[in-house]
């Protein structure tokens, strides 16, 4: 809501507040102020000047010369704009003056002709956007006094943040509510510069249909229009409004457009109120109908655009069709325009989801809407009226024909919400007496009665109709305005609360402290990805490159490692705890979430040193760092080379690994990351990476039975095995230990070699095993035996020979 | 923080005191009335405080926002079986950015969501 603090003050007159000191005041009442404009900034050189004479340029074709009368008496002044009225009052910049945007006025000669000074347009004031012409003002000034305050810009307009709930701010008078120390009782509406027509509000009433003056209005759907009031003007003569309210009007960031239109837009932005003027000669037999929409109906608005209009919409409609949207914008045909001579203004009473949904329905918001939809005070409708009527009889002319007419299907009754100063207390932790809560509501305008000796009686004013239904609302009235900050803030005993953490969010935890420890970096990035990455599509994206929840964490954390070679980063360790989302797996549920851990690693391995070139990551740090998640998230679980069609991510190349939790799910997996799944540099090295699925509801760790150290000698065997390329070395490792048996104590591959007598495409791997008996000595025969089992178990399993 | 005798008081006192633990004990803490559907009364809360720049010198900040928080609306409670004339409580919800921000000195929160080695680097 932008405000015109003069015109606050001119609605308040008691309020003294300096600017500076209204925004603190408003922002603790629970309306910050997000941006000041001093609206007089860097005009401050800027005067009123008067053309006495002004005629063509001798030496060019578009502009004038011109002599202004100005603060240092008469000077020639050359200016840029073809037309000129002589007589006319235009802003001034003198020799010496500075402009809005830092441009110092010189002397300059101009084609042959002196100039001492500039004729200002709105753009080079930085008023508004017409650079078209000059600014020719309104009214007759002294030459020469400083522009500003002649035209009312020695103001400062205040941008108020409004919340929803809060619809009676959004107007003048409702921002003075707030900041006059008597709140509700010191406003007091001002006369209108040149005089208050006075309007005899007399009232032609109906419940469904009412009229007056031959015009007729009538309310079809009462559910959704619970007061329509109009009124009939005639004669009058639609023009460019005065100079006072078109500044007053700018003032508040708000538009000129003409005088009737600008009478009805003042009376909104002072009292809350939206109203319309309606050409009364476009009205098909002078009538007004508010009802739902019917099939097939389009209307053309204000705006130009043809709107289709479903039957759920309310609208206003004359005889034969619709006129204006209800509570939104009028119609383009039955706008007040140059020729209208008699008007039927409205001042209706709207539903506020009913004009909410009409408006998203059709994409648009208006000064009007945003208003209804949170609610206009049913109390001052006849007070808008009558204030816009006299309005526009004092600016436009015309006289009122007939009675108001009001169409009024049930009277309005305020709201009486009972309080209990005992609830006050039990929910504020501080006292107040009856005495005291009278004292902070009736400033906003409640009215409070003692009805026991706990027992408080508030009528609720009609702007606070819509939110104040209840005794907490109320409550919260008493906190608000005694002020937050007024109450103690005291630490009392409390019970520290006994429910643990949920086992998963224990498991993220402590998988977060584990990989950040590893010297892994955790980083967040968006659950929304493109449609590539997602499988559910959002009703409303905001981008196409958002418009699906991720299916997987990894693709995410891939492109912030292309961000980061992008930003020539090349090491990069990164790894995140976050949402995936599958399909919902039956209609009507929602999709299906799990909670993941994803990693990726590329770069050196260790920071590089003389003693060791640093290593770039390889697939064996993915499985380690599977291993070390699944240690935490999967005890029992296993990691393993993956086998054919156990892995299903598709960004992989080469043999990966999975983890395959204590039942034999696949529930992770690791890899080296495909380049042509990213969009990496040329000198980008081996990328790796890998995602866990973590258990929904973790298990805790089992806990740990020592066992008895052994107490008898080892026996080590070491095998040697012609490995080719083609098969894994880990597939031969899993088939030693099944042949190997109960006795194996540990297997390890202790060496590779390739080349050398070793046949090409083939390697040569040298197993290590240990083997051990409790409580007794292994005989060299068991042993031997052992070791055969191995030989023809990775035989049987895998095709390899031994080396011999 | 729902239980019995829960108040308004608590509420300031315990996010104030937050505030100073998290902040350092010369933060000054402001609660603005504002409007959250779940809340009554909301706030808003800012805080102040003294920043050091990267040259050694002290800098006292704006106000800034970091969190709403309100009163529980005891339609709310109501809704999920505590009789609300009995219990109260209190609730917030805070962005861990703007509140490492404010703690850290970092001057944009977009620096949060980029991911990059060398900011991240830095709390490691």
């Amino acid at each position: 809501m932008k405000v015109s603090y003069r015109w606050v003050r001119d609605v308040a007159p008691g309020i003294g507040l300096a600017p500076a000191r209204a925004m603190e005041r408003l922002a603790l009442r629970g309306a910050p102020v997000e941006e000041v404009v001093d609206l007089a900034e860097g005009l401050c050189d800027v005067v009123i000047g008067r053309v006495l004479e002004a005629r063509p340029h001798p030496n060019a074709d578009r502009l004038t010369l011109c002599r202004v009368m100005g603060p240092e008496g008469e000077v020639p002044v050359v200016c840029g704009a073809p037309v000129v009225v002589e007589g006319g009052y235009y802003p001034f910049a003198p020799v010496g003056a500075v402009l809005p945007g830092g441009f110092r006025i010189g002397k300059r000669k101009i084609r042959g002709e002196v100039s001492h000074g500039m004729l200002c347009s709105e753009r080079e004031l930085e008023l508004g956007d017409d650079h078209a012409g000059i600014m020719l003002l309104d009214g007759e000034y002294e030459p020469g006094v400083p522009f500003a305050p002649a035209v009312g810009l020695d103001d400062v307009r205040l941008d108020v943040e409004v919340t929803p709930n809060r619809g009676d701010l959004l107007s003048h008078v409702g921002i003075a509510r707030e900041l006059h120390p008597e709140g509700q009782a010191g406003i007091a509406l001002p006369a209108f510069p040149g005089g208050t027509p006075a309007v005899a509000a007399s009232f032609a009433r109906g419940g469904a249909e009412a009229g007056s003056a031959g015009a007729c209005i009538r309310i079809e759907d009462a559910d959704l229009c619970s007061r329509y009031l109009g009124a009939v003007i005639r004669g009058v003569v639609v023009g460019p409004s005065p100079g006072w309210l078109a500044d007053r009007l700018r003032a508040a960031g708000a538009r000129p457009i003409n005088n009737v239109v600008d009478a009805t837009n003042y009376v909104m932005l002072e009292l809350g109120q939206p109203l319309h003027a309606f050409d009364l000669a476009r009205l098909t037999g002078a009538t007004i109908v508010v009802g739902r929409a019917r099939a097939g109906e389009a209307l053309v608005t204000l705006d130009g655009e043809e709107r289709p209009v479903t039957p759920d919409m309310l609208m206003i409609r004359d005889a034969q069709a619709p006129v204006a949207v209800a509570g939104v914008m009028g119609g383009r045909d039955s706008e007040v325009s140059g020729e209208t001579v008699d008007i039927l203004l409205e001042c209706a009473l709207f539903d506020p989801r009913q004009v909410r949904a009409t408006r998203r329905a059709l994409g648009m918001s208006t000064d009007a809407s945003y208003r209804f939809e949170r609610g206009v005070d049913p109390a001052t409708m006849e007070t808008a009226l009558t204030r816009a009527v006299s309005l526009i009889v004092a600016v436009a002319g015309g006289a009122v024909e007939g009675r108001f007419i009001d169409v009024h299907p049930g009277p309005w009754e305020a709201p009486v919400v009972s309080l209990r100063p005992s609830r006050v207390r039990d929910l504020l932790g501080v006292e107040f007496t009856a005495d005291e809560i009278t004292a902070l509501l009736t400033p906003l305008g409640y009215t409070v009665t003692i009805r026991g000796v706990d027992a408080l009686e508030v009528v609720v004013p009609g702007h606070r109709s819509y939110d104040t239904l209840r005794e907490v609302d109320l409550i919260e009235e008493v906190a608000r305005t005694h002020g937050f900050d007024a109450f103690p803030a005291a630490m009392s005993p409390a019970r520290p609360g006994t429910v643990p953490d949920h086992p998963l969010f224990q498991l993220e935890d402590t998988l977060r402290a584990l990989l950040a420890a590893d010297g892994i970096s955790e980083a967040q990035t968006p659950a929304l990805g493109p449609a590539a990455h997602g499988d559910v599509p959002l009703l409303n994206p905001m981008s196409r490159e958002e418009g699906y929840l991720r299916r997987d964490r990894l693709p995410g954390l891939l492109t912030h490692v292309e961000r980061n070679m992008a930003r020539g980063v090349r090491d990069v360790r990164l790894f995140e705890i976050g949402i995936a989302f599958a399909p919902s797996p039956a209609v009507g549920e929602p999709p299906a979430e799990s909670s993941r851990v994803a990693v990726v690693l590329t770069g050196r391995r260790t920071p590089p040193h003389w003693s060791a070139p640093g290593d770039p990551f390889d697939v064996y740090d993915m499985a380690r760092v599977l291993e070390l998640v699944a240690g935490e998230a999967y005890p029992g679980g296993r990691v393993a080379p993956a086998a054919d069609g156990e892995m299903e991510a598709p960004y992989v190349v080469g043999r990966g690994y999975v983890l395959k939790s204590a039942s034999g799910e696949v529930v992770g997996w690791a890899g080296e990351i495909d380049p042509a799944a990213t969009d990496l540099p040329r000198w980008a090295g081996v990328v790796v990476g890998g995602e866990v699925v973590l258990p929904s509801s973790p298990a805790p760790r089992p806990e740990v039975t020592a066992r008895d150290l052994p107490d008898q000698p080892a026996v080590q065997r070491d095998l040697a095995f012609l490995v080719p390329a083609e098969t894994a070395v880990g597939k031969v490792l899993e088939a030693a230990r099944k042949g190997a048996g109960k006795l194996l104590e540990a297997v390890e591959v202790f060496d590779l070699y390739e080349g050398g007598d070793v046949p090409v495409g083939m390697r040569s791997v040298a197993l290590r095993l240990r083997f051990r008996a409790r409580g007794r000595t292994l005989t060299d025969r068991e042993v031997d035996k052992a070791c055969r089992r191995v030989l023809r178990k990775v035989k049987e399993e895998t095709g390899v020979e031994a080396r011999r | 923080m729902v239980d019995e005798g829960v108040t308004f008081v608590d509420f300031k006192a315990t996010l104030a005191e937050f505030a100073r633990r998290f902040w350092g004990p010369g933060t000054q803490v402001r609660f603005r009335p504002s409007f959250f559907p779940f809340t009554e009364p909301s706030a808003e809360v800012d805080v102040k405080r003294m920043i050091m720049r990267e040259d050694g010198s002290e800098e006292e900040t704006d106000w800034i926002e970091i969190m709403g928080a309100g009163m529980v609306d005891p339609a709310v409670l109501d809704n999920v079986g505590y009789d609300s004339e009995r219990y109260t409580g209190w609730a917030f919800g805070m962005g861990p950015a703007r509140v490492a921000l404010l703690r850290h000195g970092v001057r944009d929160l977009r620096l949060f969501y980029e991911n990059d080695m060398r900011f991240l680097g830095q709390f490691g």
